[in-house]
């Protein structure tokens, strides 16, 4: 069953003014519930604006979001709403944080939709821990912590209110390769426990490779294919048309592939190229294949 | 969309307006405007705005973005009209109850509606047509004989620089910021005044933390150029008076002797 729906979802912004651009060009697509959906696509391809119609935070210039097969805009008043069951991760997200202490920040959203102080505190606790937020640092003013915990505090403050779809844009950028190993990790596990739809905007193949089941591909507002993961990696040549660039292990082990290689020819991650290249140095016991 | 909002509003373009030296622009801009106020009969006045028009053609900025800003004012033109038309002495040509309509009432009310689109349209012409960055630059060097007297101009032009440069960033910022408490479900559209204040904290603090954090990566960037104020400081753009230019200060000195002489010439209106 699909969670989220758009249909002919078109976004322009600046109409009538000489800096006029349709950011999202007609896009359909359908989100199934509990899956990890990923959008990837060049810079200014449009993935922001069509993320930020899902939630309702703009308004589309003409199309529609179905949320559970209702239009997200029948009833513009209650349109706060739909935002507590679409949660929405931005783009540096750290530059929310207001409160005094960590927790109170993370409790702001869940506070927002009616739970007394109590319910609210023990969403917060469980949202840190899903982000990994040590007790002590919970009770620190979130202009105390490091960039990585910032913006874990932050991803925290969304995953409170429970939404039943969480959209994450770039929640890696900016990070070092740790910290975002440790926020996608985080966001999987999450996913896993929870079974949430979850959506991953990234402009990096490399992240949406490690963890959606789905793909949605934008090019210049359109969406250009969706499909299974393996299925949108395996069209290497049609992604660097739209100017993505397969992640280094799934090119190299293609070209290995290629070259008669027993491998799959479309790897996903460096794990899965692990357990794929083992059992070959086994059997040659090390000695190496020329190839 | 509160980014919808523009200020300083220059639209970049390479007609006559666009190169001329910004400090002739300025100059002429004050003097145009000192000149309107003078303009006491009809030929003088219509001679201003034959200037003001002609300014505006050269610009070669479209028609709509001036009419756009007039909007605002239109209402401040209607009102010192219809209080002008009211005002007059003398014979009155329409009276009912208090109010009276005179001859020099209607006079008035033209001449001061005229004189405020035209100083609209003068000041459009130099804000659309000169960048924020040129515009400090002609201010510093306009009012650099203030220096004499201790005022320091370069660092209130360079504050105002900067303050131009970082209006579109913050705006934007506070955009981005008003997005994602609303993603958290803040609600900024109901409720009395003291809700809708209150409402307000969750932006304005990020977004004082986020302006005093880019005001001090800028002093420190700025300081490790090390800048140290005016004294001694070169340009990389040498502003130079060009042809066009001294040709453009022709123009406006010709343009006082004939008002100067059609002042003289031609009885006042009122
Ligand atoms: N607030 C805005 N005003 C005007 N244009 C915008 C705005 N936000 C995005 N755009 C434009 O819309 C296009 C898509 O941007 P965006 O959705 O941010 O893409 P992405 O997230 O894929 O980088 C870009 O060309 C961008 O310049
Ligand atoms: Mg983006």
């Amino acid at each position: 069953m699909s969670v989220l729906e758009t249909k002919d979802l078109t976004y322009t912004y600046g109409i009538g003014t000489p800096f006029e651009i349709t950011a999202v060009d007609r896009v359909s697509v359908s989100v199934e519930a509990g899956e990890f959906l990923g959008v990837i696509g060049h810079t200014g391809s449009g993935k922001s604006t069509l993320i930020q119609m899902l939630n309702g935070l703009i308004r589309p210039t003409s199309g529609q979001v179905l949320l559970n097969g209702e239009d997200i805009w029948a009833k513009p008043k209650e349109i706060r709403r739909v935002r507590f069951k679409v949660g929405m991760v931005f783009q540096y997200p750290e530059y929310q944080l207001f409160e005094e202490t960590v927790l109170k920040d993370i409790m702001f959203g869940p506070k927002n939709m009616g739970l007394t102080d109590a319910q609210a505190e023990e969403k917060a606790r469980e949202a840190a821990r899903f982000t990994e937020l040590r007790e002590d640092l919970l009770a620190k003013s979130p202009f105390e912590l490091s960039g990585g915990e910032k913006r874990r505090a932050a991803i925290a403050g969304v995953i409170a209110m429970d939404p039943d779809v969480l959209i994450l844009d770039e929640p890696a950028a900016g990070l070092d390769p740790k910290g975002r190993d440790m926020i996608l990790a985080q966001i999987s596990n999450y996913h896993r426990e929870r079974n949430n739809t979850v959506i991953l905007v990234s402009h990096s193949m490399e992240d949406i490779g490690r963890t959606a089941d789905r793909v949605l591909v934008m090019n210049g507002g359109h969406a250009e294919f969706l499909g299974e993961t393996r299925a949108v990696f395996s069209e290497g040549r049609e992604l660097s048309e739209v100017g993505l660039r397969l992640p280094q292990i799934t090119a190299i082990l293609r070209r290995l592939s290629e070259m008669g290689m027993p491998v799959g020819e479309t790897v996903l991650s460096v794990d899965e190229a692990f357990f794929q290249l083992l059992p070959l140095l086994k059997r040659n016991g090390g000695r190496g294949e020329r190839a | 969309m509160i980014s919808d909002i523009t200020l300083g509003q220059f639209f970049p373009g390479d007609s006559v307006m666009h190169r001329l030296d910004p400090r002739v622009k300025l100059c002429m801009t004050v003097y145009y405007i000192v000149l309107i106020f003078c303009a006491h009969n009809w030929v003088v006045l219509a001679l201003t705005v034959l200037m003001a028009l002609s300014g505006v053609l050269l610009s070669k900025v479209p028609a709509k973005q001036y009419l756009k800003s007039l909007k605002p004012i239109w209402f401040l033109v209607a009102f010192t009209g219809i209080l002008n038309l009211f005002y007059g002495s003398g014979e009155p040509v329409w009276s009912f109850w208090v109010l009276k309509i005179t001859r020099a009432g209607i006079v008035n009310a033209v001449m001061i509606s005229v004189r405020l689109v035209v100083l609209i349209l003068i000041s459009s012409v130099l804000t659309f047509t000169t960048s924020p960055t040129q515009l400090t630059d002609a201010i510093e060097r306009v009012l650099k004989p203030l220096a004499l007297l201790h005022v320091p101009v370069h660092e209130f032009a360079m504050m105002m620089t900067i303050a131009l440069r970082f209006v579109p960033t913050l705006l934007e910022e506070t955009d981005k910021i008003m997005s994602a408490q609303k993603a958290r479900g803040a609600d900024m559209e109901s409720g009395g005044l003291g809700q809708r204040i209150r409402a307000l904290i969750p932006v304005l603090i990020p977004l004082f933390v986020s302006a005093f954090r880019r005001a001090f990566d800028l002093a420190t960037a700025m300081e490790s150029r090390c800048y140290h104020g005016g004294a001694g400081r070169t340009r990389m753009k040498i502003l130079k008076m060009g042809r066009v230019d001294f040709f453009a200060v022709g123009i406006c000195l010709t343009y006082l002797a004939v008002f100067i002489v059609l002042c003289v010439a031609v009885p006042a209106a009122v």
